[in-house]
């Protein structure tokens, strides 16, 4: 959205000059607004008596001192109608697909938050096939909740089969550091799905300058807002890779000589990040706003302040790890979490769900003792043996996130295992379901 | 703050929610202001004061706010209105009514009136006239839900005054005029029920404050049995994310035996508060049979919500628990999480440039701590009744490591630890609250000690030391076994080692989502203990080290079901026998 406005006023002489600001004199000028300096985008992130400080997204390479600057008056802003579907953005809701301006309603970015009374109580279950998923991390719409995964993990193509598995209205894609060749990765998967017309697209790819990114979640929730309250749709955002943006914070807070906290990161990166994944929401009306993304480790690292953080703020988080023992990936039943999987498991899934899930978890946790063991030395019990035997066969046959089946079946394969391999005092689930469900003598 | 006319000043700087605002007249430290943006006002507070330039923050978003705009100050300090009506509210940090704000989003400058003026209250006096009165004495009660509800002199009323009139017995509304006082001089002054306080100051209504003494039970095993807390004791429950701080104060809150509970969602997650939204107007409490949403207040600031009122927010909480203390009344008081609070005091102080102490928080954040955990506590009345706040806090290390400032600071304040432990969480070993690490100091008290003696037993001390033995030494003979290996330790280290994974699995382990298992009263967990503690005093026989392991599990299995089972029940005496044939086929 290139605009200049009749009457604008010009200003051409700049004071300080940064990396990534501009600094200028100039006279009624809104905090937060939008400027254009020397045909590139710029926000004004400081106000001091006449002085008036822009962050350039784009940085401020070649800039003259003589320079020209306009305000536009505005906070960044999307316009938002029906026709944003299957269409591809950047990260100031321009297209990039070579298609025409999207017409609409004009709408800031960055919009206030739902009053906490307002939201509903997520409750639908969304079933995605993949057990390490639905089995022990089931997801609910209105969730918000991040894959985290090192760099070399396939977390671009598992998000894209849970989003097209979903059953949402919308999806939404926000790139932030894609590679280009992600980005048409998700082109393509989203296009042979046949589904294009359900799907819009808000990327910034390795080719864009990095602070940009910082834009890309505001815009893609924008348009999910839109969906979710005026048209009452159930939408799923998808943040890849969040690691990414909050990277461009902290060249953002360094550039403003802001005192870093934890691994150079920002001391606001918790409400920097909450801002943005508590947009998820189910609201009374029958809307929704779910939101999956991608926060990648660095070797399996998560007490690094990016996912520390964001684990503080999300609803769980679905960790992924190659299982040498299978040659699979898989989703860690132990270092992931959903935590609003009790609202749905045993109520909308059977009722043996929670107990299964648990006791399967707990052995699977002995099978990691029995390996430190062996890793050690000693001889493994005859019980350790079995739980070896359980862990190889629960990680290929459930774990894996090749996996694509309904939880019943998954809760069917799981009793199997359990029976094939323990007594029932070593599982300790309740009788009844023992009564129920259990495989063997 | 007592000045006629009102400061005023124009915006000067703007950097993110710290505006710099010059000023004509004289301002204080922490006094609130409006800044005028276009149509709406944004409430700010001082922070710093440079020549007449006065630092505030600003408790919005400060997007479009131009330099120039005016800014008129307030005269007072960030205050909350204190009244009936409070119970089953749902405030924002700075106490503004959430559901009388209009649309689904929350709008800028939108303050809301945290009482109802409308509605009437039966009012019952208890005071005389002629009688001499002072701050935080009884006027008379009105039934808030089923709180007795009293109505006092207000905090700020600092002399001694002679209660000229008092209203009959009636239904007024909280602003009608229910007493008159009269000072020294002959200074009349009328009250209503509501007054007013600013959240920053401790209330001081309170003749003595004693070291808290009695159980504050709170139907989580790990916590009553292990490491209680006492009523106006004060813990914290520091642990890495998803390891179960939240679900265990919310059963705490839901359990504890308290008249008034307040909540503060301090920067978490919405969906949280939206979960007791939900629950508690449908959940009973055990001990009135009244819905647990009539004693309860909920504070929300969540993390989407405005920085600088996320500071506010644990005070305002403080303030309500304080107010609810001086009616006589036992106060819970949760705030979830403190580390945000602590991390909107480093956001804050880094924008002002301070020089930042460890991990770039403030310098004063331990002394700040403190002074807010000191507010909790044990009182004796003027008139001889009790009242406690019991504080409980959550801390979020960063990283998880407990080697940071928030926990560090907040290890000096509190006296209950209920660390959890990752370990524990990944092995949904919950509540993951750690046996060894933990503590509660006011087991050392001798008052506590004799009041558990008395209201327990006799013996309850003795068990529970008894049983954190057991638990430590399972903890030395699973070290051994995996140093030396199985077979490599007598038979005795087996036995040891199973008999703390039983306290572990019976006593610890506590299912929060089932109906039965979640609260257990105190009697129920004497009798469990000293059950499972008869099995860990027995000897059995094992055919080799391995049946040590598929004993115990059946023992272990069997208890199980008795947590799940009604107490007393059939059910539950039905497993208790097979337990009994089971452990005499093995006594040695
Ligand atoms: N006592 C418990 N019983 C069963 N599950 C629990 C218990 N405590 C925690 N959990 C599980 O752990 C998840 C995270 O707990 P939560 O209290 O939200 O963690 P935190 O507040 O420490 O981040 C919950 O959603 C639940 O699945
Ligand atoms: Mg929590």
């Amino acid at each position: 959205m290139m605009e200049s406005q009749a009457f604008q006023k010009i200003y051409t002489q700049l004071i300080n000059m940064t990396k990534a600001t501009v600094t200028l004199k100039a006279k009624g000028v809104g905090y937060d607004e939008m400027a254009m300096v020397h045909g590139r985008r710029a926000q004004v992130v400081k106000l001091m008596g006449d002085l008036v400080t822009l962050q350039v997204f784009a940085g401020t390479e070649g800039i003259p001192t003589n320079a020209e600057v306009t305000f536009l008056g505005r906070p960044p802003q999307l316009k938002v109608s029906e026709e944003l579907g299957g269409r591809f953005f950047d990260a100031y809701g321009d297209p990039i697909d070579g298609g025409p301006q999207v017409e609409g309603e004009i709408r800031d970015i960055g919009s206030p938050s739902v009053n906490p009374v307002r939201r509903k109580q997520p409750s639908q279950l969304i079933a995605t096939g993949i057990a390490g998923i639905d089995l022990n991390n089931s997801l609910v719409s209105g969730q918000k909740i991040p894959f985290f995964a090192d760099p070399d993990q396939p977390y671009n193509q598992v998000m894209a089969n849970v989003a097209l598995r979903a059953k949402a209205d919308k999806i939404i894609l926000g790139g932030m550091g894609l590679t280009n060749d992600d980005y048409l990765f998700f082109k393509n998967v989203f296009q042979n799905a046949g589904e294009l017309d359900r799907i819009v697209s808000f990327v910034n790819t390795t080719e864009n300058p990095p602070v940009e990114r910082l834009l890309v979640p505001d815009m893609a929730l924008t348009a999910a807002e839109y969906f979710a309250v005026d048209k009452n749709e159930s939408v799923l955002v998808l943040l890849t890779d969040m690691t990414l943006f909050a990277d461009a914070l902290s060249i953002v807070s360094n550039r403003m000589d802001q005192i870093p906290s934890k691994d150079s990161m920002p001391g606001s990166l918790y409400s920097d990040l909450a801002r943005i994944y508590e947009k998820a929401v189910q609201f009374p009306s029958g809307g929704s706003i779910t939101i999956i993304a991608v926060t990648t480790l660095s070797g399996g690292d998560i007490t690094h302040a990016i996912p520390d953080n964001t684990g503080y703020i999300t609803e769980g988080q679905l960790f992924l790890r190659r299982d040498t023992e299978i040659g699979k990936v898989i989703v860690d039943p132990f270092r992931s979490l959903s935590r609003l999987k009790q609202l749905v498991i045993g109520k909308q899934t059977r009722a043996d769900h929670p107990q299964v899930m648990n006791a399967a978890i707990r052995l699977y946790a002995d099978a990691a003792n029995a390996k430190t063991k062996l890793e050690n030395g000693f001889d493994l019990t005859d019980y350790d043996e079995r739980t070896l035997a359980f862990a190889k066969a629960y990680s290929d046959k459930l774990l894996a996130i090749d996996v694509n089946v309904d939880t019943d079946t998954m809760l069917n394969i799981s009793w199997e295992l359990l029976g094939k391999h323990f007594t029932k005092a070593e599982v300790g689930i309740k009788q009844e379901f023992v009564d129920q469900y259990w495989v063997g003598e | 703050m007592e000045r006629n006319n009102k400061t005023t000043g124009k915006v000067a700087g703007i950097v993110a929610n710290l505006v710099i605002v010059e000023v004509d007249g004289p301002v204080a430290q922490n006094e609130i202001c409006f800044i005028q943006h276009n149509e709406e006002r944004l409430m700010a507070e001082v922070i710093k004061v440079v020549g007449v330039n006065a630092y505030v923050q600003v408790f919005e978003s400060t997007r479009g706010v131009r330099i120039g705009s005016s800014v008129e100050f307030e005269n007072h300090m960030l205050e909350v209105s204190l009244g009936p009506g409070i119970l089953s509210r749902n405030y924002d940090g700075l106490q503004n009514d959430l559901d009388k704000m209009d649309g689904v989003f929350l709008k800028r400058g939108d303050y809301t009136d945290p009482l109802n003026r409308v509605d009437k209250w039966g009012f019952k006096p208890l005071a005389k006239v002629g009688d001499k009165v002072t701050a935080g004495d009884w006027l008379g009660e009105v039934m808030e839900n089923s709180v007795p509800h009293k109505i006092m002199v207000p905090f700020k009323m600092d002399k001694r005054y002679e209660l000229k009139s008092l209203a009959e017995a009636g239904d007024y509304t909280v602003d009608e005029t229910i007493a008159v006082v009269v000072d020294d001089e002959g200074q009349e002054f009328p009250l209503t029920m509501v007054q007013k306080w600013p959240v920053k100051m401790a209330v001081r209504a309170y003749k003595d404050k004693p070291r808290p003494f009695k159980l504050l039970e709170t139907g989580v095993r790990c916590i009553d049995t292990l490491n209680p807390i006492t009523e106006g004791g004060t813990g914290f429950i520091p642990g890495p994310f998803g390891t179960g701080k939240t679900v265990l104060q919310h059963a705490i809150s839901k359990q504890a035996e308290a008249d008034v509970v307040i909540i503060a969602a301090c920067g978490e997650r919405a969906n949280e508060v939206v979960e007791i939204f939900t629950e508690f107007p449908e959940l009973d409490d055990p001990r009135t049979g009244r819905k647990l949403i009539e004693r309860t207040t909920i504070i929300a600031n969540t993390s989407n919500m405005p920085v600088a009122a996320r500071e506010a927010s644990v005070y305002t909480a403080m303030t309500l628990a304080e107010y609810y203390r001086s009616m006589g009344l036992k106060v819970l008081l949760m705030a979830d999480s403190t580390s945000r609070w602590a991390q909107a005091l480093r956001e804050m102080s880094n924008r002002l440039e301070e020089l930042p102490g460890p991990d770039a928080f403030p310098m004063d954040l331990s002394a700040v701590i403190s002074n807010f955990y000191s507010r909790a506590g044990f009182v004796y009345l003027p008139n001889g009744s009790t009242g406690s706040i019991t504080f409980i806090g959550t801390v979020s290390p960063a990283g998880g490591n407990l080697k940071e400032p928030v926990t560090e600071g907040t290890r000096k304040a509190a006296r209950c630890f209920y660390g959890l432990s990752q370990a524990r969480a990944d092995s949904k070993r919950y509540p993951a609250i750690d046996p060894i690490d933990s503590y509660s100091k006011y087991l050392e008290y001798p008052e506590v000690m004799e009041n558990l003696k008395k209201n327990v037993g006799e013996e309850w001390l003795a068990d529970v030391i008894k049983a954190k033995d057991i638990l430590l030494r399972g903890k030395e003979a699973m070290e051994q076994i995996n140093i030396l290996g199985d077979d490599g330790v007598p038979m005795a280290f087996h036995d040891r080692f199973w008999k703390s994974e039983l306290i572990d699995f019976v006593i610890l382990q506590q299912d929060a989502f089932d109906a039965i298992d979640a609260s257990t009263p105190m009697e129920r967990q004497k009798y469990m203990l000293s059950s499972v503690l008869g099995v860990a005093d027995a000897e059995f026989k094992y055919k080799g080290f391995e049946d040590v392991s598929v004993f115990f599990k059946e023992v272990i299995n069997i208890y199980k079901q008795m947590n799940y089972a009604e107490f007393e029940s059939d059910d539950f005496k039905k497993h208790e026998s097979a337990l009994q044939e089971l452990l005499k086929g093995r006594m040695n």
